[in-house]
């Protein structure tokens, strides 16, 4: 049996960064370690880019790739860049130069294992969003979180450690049940067979023998639990949502923008590719019982913005509010919705992250980040401020910027759904500017106090680190039809699923 | 075959060899030979499919490329136990060479208790596994915690004993056949037991649960692997309890498998008992000996699915498990005999002092934990697989899962002290730590993670 064994787009995506992080570790210098892991995520984010315009312009034959790894039990090394792969692909691939170019000041002890764990969280959540055979993606949705915890246990705040095992625990026992759920259905599977119509093995792992399984509405019923439990811990969907706050706060703002910003993409991203496909009998049943949660969770976290003091616990919230909107939406399972919730999970990945650096770039001056004791940082680093307010205006989803169009569609898939979720979600909005403004106005505003006197203006990297998103913000704002066009084919794969 | 004879063979002259050997390191290299003799040995018997001697044995003992695989793991384990440990098994008293000589014997009752084909080799197997483990747990002499976990050990297993035999003593009178103590010929029925049968099945069925440490018999040991020797714990808890593993499952698959509607339910009380007690008791450990003591019954509780299952899945899935688990702890015990603080404070700051020992202890504990691209996680999948296909009890499969979630709790409480806290203890270790050993405990994490990549370098062993 010869097996392909020709270098694809995923392979390069997976196996360069996790070849970058470990050589990082064996780096002395600091500068070394920067410089090096800045360059490796270019050349990432160059192949993704290029497996965007390879797939637009030629056959599809380097997309995907297939290696029996476990021919025995019938899984294997298969993955495929599909619409949703590439958006998130893209969306992990600018993320992480951003965040190096943004973090190049800070100060990390053992620079060498930091970076290179973080780069290794890069290739774990690479090969979640590329895998195509289940047992595959478990391997990856739980190796992304392994050097996330070391990450977040070893350079956070001061109750890092309490933070970050809860973080741990929750997603732990999530994926644990997912497994049991994993297993059940690959049980369910049909036989694998090779050319020749030989069995190889007795079930498969193969993402199309999932979704081919035949299952009865009853087994649909809790196996959908089992999956979204795991998922809606890490989204997090209210009520699974305690370790969030905690864990932003704690975690180095690196890998909070990590987190936030891609990571939390893993939850929805699971619910998109595996659970409505495999279960469409038990999303009919209890779709009203997940939006609800999500709407609850939304208008909550919302209103627990707004109470907030200490900036990173607001942008916490903020994120719980709009996941909970995408995660509302793509149980609606309604064709306008699902392509916002698309757009949408690259936008708001890029907006958190530039969120993120502007409190980071605050803390790291100042030293706190708390409202009550910031003020009229405006008139001390006006470059920043209007970075910001371009980045709030797409946090509270403004039109022009890239959050109106992603958000608009949600709406409207919500009132397809039900008039009346749609109406309270909405409420959303208008927290969203209360809790952005007021943060704006307060700390950007108003008279410099005797703290923020010693406030400078930005540096150029992190003038450039915060143009590419604010470029990227407005880009997708004014023109996001490419964005629609690189997706189409999986929302129309999954519609008609459900008709 | 081959294993069987060359251990016991090996044994005895290891024994008599007591009094020649000068120095004390002699004994070791003298073990470490014969264990490596008895691997190929067993190698060659499962290339070739004979034994090198031909031996009538009237069809007592049943060698299989599934049995001979077993025993390769379980010699190769404890070759690994010898090479890291030689100069700690030296430390524990002045009879080096009868120590080795007990351990010797303990893996030719594990080698018999792997391959018996009738009850009365299955009691010989067990016999000649334990007795050599009552002295071994005793050995530290002048430490009264020793003392008093190998009376208690003696006591228990003795009683243990007692019961296998009567249960043999039922199932033998009460067959409905002619009686006969052949496993393969032993015909419970399908439909609802006969007095004398149902007995006979509990009593063997109290014998190794007791051998196995799994709840509710499971009260000797924590004390027992807490008073005896470290080294010697390390090796009771990995491939002793394997051995009785593979006795408990050939067992209950060979004799009882037609009458598995009518046990699996108490099998499955056991398991979920035994991980619930297992995990529960290990978190509030503040020893790490103990921790692990009680680890192992909580991974005895995952083993056991294999039990309740008895399918293709739970066959591979145990020799996985005993493999995965027994590198894991035995590297583990390793790391642990070298530090002079057993709490979980003494391992503090590790990282900074022995990053080698860090890293690899970090990769056995995410092993016991079962995350994957460790050996660890494999064992557990192909046990949760064996039992969801079994299909009968799917609450015990949740039930499992959310005590591994547990037993990430205090595995990771391990890994927090390595990486995450400083040493603030005033007493200064001595690391008594050579180039040699760092290689092994990278070897041994290495090959955990071989396992967790392709389990199929031992799986495709099961069918050669």
């Amino acid at each position: 049996m010869d097996q392909d064994i020709s270098i694809t787009f995923p392979h390069v995506l997976i196996f360069f960064p996790l070849v970058a992080g470990l050589i990082t570790f064996f780096f002395k210098k600091d500068a070394t370690v920067k410089s090096w892991a800045l360059f490796s995520s270019v050349i990432t984010l160059c192949v993704s880019l290029g497996s965007i315009y390879y797939a637009n312009n030629k056959a599809l034959s380097g997309l995907t790739f297939n290696y029996e790894w476990l021919k025995y039990i019938g899984a294997s090394f298969s993955v495929s860049l599909d619409g949703m792969g590439r958006i998130l692909t893209l969306l992990t691939a600018i993320s992480f130069p951003v965040i190096f170019v943004a973090t190049y000041k800070s100060q990390y002890k053992n620079t060498n294992s930091f970076y290179g764990l973080l780069l290794l969280t890069q290739a774990g959540l690479m090969g979640v969003f590329l895998a195509s055979d289940a047992l595959l993606f478990y391997f990856f949705w739980e190796l992304a979180i392994i050097p996330v915890y070391f990450l977040c246990s070893k350079w956070g705040g001061d109750k890092r450690i309490q933070a970050t095992f809860k973080f741990f625990i929750y997603t732990f026992t999530g994926s644990l049940l997912m497994l049991v759920g994993i297993i059940y259905i690959y049980l369910q599977t049909a036989a694998t067979q090779d050319a020749t119509g030989k069995i190889i093995s007795a079930h498969s792992f193969a993402i199309n023998y999932f979704y081919a399984a035949q299952l009865t509405a009853d087994q649909q019923s809790w196996l959908f639990w089992l999956f979204f439990i795991a998922f809606a811990i890490k989204m997090p969907v209210f009520p699974f949502h305690t370790w969030q706050p905690d864990t932003y706060e704690q975690s180095p703002s690196a890998v909070t923008m990590v987190l936030s910003g891609v990571m939390v993409k893993m939850g929805l991203f699971g619910v998109v590719r595996w659970l409505l496909p495999m279960f469409p009998l038990a999303v009919a049943k209890f779709d009203t019982t997940v939006i609800i949660l999500s709407v609850i969770g939304i208008v909550y976290a919302s209103l627990l913005a707004i109470k907030q003091d200490d900036l990173k616990r607001l942008v916490a919230y903020s994120s719980i509010a709009h996941i909970g909107l995408m995660s509302a939406t793509i149980f609606t399972t309604k064709q306008i919705g699902l392509e916002g919730v698309m757009i949408q999970m690259f936008n708001h990945g890029i907006n958190i992250i530039g969120l993120w650096i502007v409190i980071e770039m605050i803390e790291r001056q100042l030293g706190v980040r708390k409202i009550s004791q910031l003020s009229g940082i405006a008139h001390k680093a006006p470059v920043l401020t209007i970075m910001l307010v371009v980045i709030g205006f797409a946090n509270i989803a403004l039109p022009l910027t890239n959050a109106f169009v992603g958000e608009f569609m949600m709406f409207s898939g919500l009132f397809q759904f039900n008039g009346w979720i749609a109406t309270v979600a909405l409420v959303s909005i208008i927290l969203a500017a209360v809790y952005t403004l007021t943060m704006v106005q307060k700390v950007f505003y108003g008279q410099v106090n005797a703290l923020t006197t010693n406030m400078k203006e930005i540096s150029v990297n992190e003038q450039v680190a915060l143009s590419i998103i604010v470029v990227a913000i407005f880009l997708s704002g004014i023109y996001p039809q490419p964005l629609f066009d690189l997706t189409k084919d999986t929302v129309t794969g999954i519609i008609t699923r459900f008709k | 075959m081959n294993a069987i004879i060359l251990t016991a063979v090996w044994g005895i002259v290891m024994m008599f060899g007591g009094a020649f050997f000068k120095q004390k390191s002699t004994p070791k290299y003298w073990a470490i030979a014969g264990l490596i003799l008895a691997i190929i040995a067993n190698c060659a018997e499962v290339y070739m499919q004979k034994p090198m001697v031909a031996i009538e044995l009237k069809g007592m003992l049943d060698f299989t490329s599934f049995n001979l695989t077993f025993i390769t793991i379980v010699l190769v384990c404890t070759l690994l136990l010898f090479l890291l440990n030689g100069r700690d098994i030296e430390k524990v008293g002045n009879n080096v060479s009868e120590y080795f000589a007990l351990i010797f014997f303990v893996l030719c009752g594990v080698s018999i208790a792997a391959t018996y084909n009738t009850l009365l080799t299955l009691f010989l197997g067990i016999e000649i596994l334990s007795i050599p483990l009552y002295i071994l747990t005793g050995s530290d002499k002048r430490n009264l915690k020793s003392n008093e976990a190998a009376l208690k050990y003696f006591l228990m297993g003795s009683f243990s004993t007692g019961i296998l035999l009567m249960g043999i003593a039922f199932i033998y009178g009460g067959n409905t056949g002619t009686p006969t103590f052949y496993i393969n010929n032993i015909n419970l029925g399908t439909g609802k037991l006969p007095v004398m049968l149902a007995i006979g099945l509990v009593f063997l069925l109290i014998a190794m649960v007791f051998k196995v440490s799994a709840a509710p018999f499971h009260f000797w040991a924590p004390d027992v692997y807490d008073g005896a020797p470290t080294v010697f714990t390390s090796f009771m808890a990995t491939i002793v309890k394997a051995g009785g593993f593979i006795a408990f499952i050939r067992l209950f698959e060979h004799a009882f498998g037609t009458a598995q509607q009518q046990w699996q339910i108490l099998i499955a009380i056991i398991t979920a008992a035994t991980l619930l007690i297992g995990n529960l008791t290990a978190v509030f450990q503040q020893s790490v000996k103990r921790m692990l003591a009680y680890s192992s019954i909580a991974q005895a509780g995952f083993m056991l699915l294999a039990i309740f299952a008895i399918n293709q899945f739970a066959k591979e899935g145990i020799i996985l498990y005993t493999a995965a688990y027994s590198l894991a702890t035995i590297g583990l015990f390793a790391i642990l005999i070298k530090m002079s603080d057993y709490t979980i404070d003494g391992f503090n700051g590790l990282a900074k002092q022995q990053p080698v020992l860090a890293i690899t202890a970090t990769i056995f504990l995410l092993s016991l934990t079962g995350v994957p691209l460790t050996a660890g996680f494999q064992a557990k999948l192909f046990m949760l697989m064996a039992a969801v296909n079994d299909g009968r009890q799917i609450w015990l499969v949740v039930f499992a899962v959310l005590c591994a979630a547990i037993s990430a709790y205090y595995y990771f409480k391990i890994i927090q002290a390595i990486y995450f806290k400083e040493n603030t203890s005033a007493v200064n270790q001595q690391w008594d730590i050579t180039p040699a050993f760092k290689t092994l405990l990278i070897i041994t994490a290495g090959l955990v993670i071989i396992i967790g990549i392709w389990p199929s370098v031992i799986i495709d062993w099961l069918y050669y």
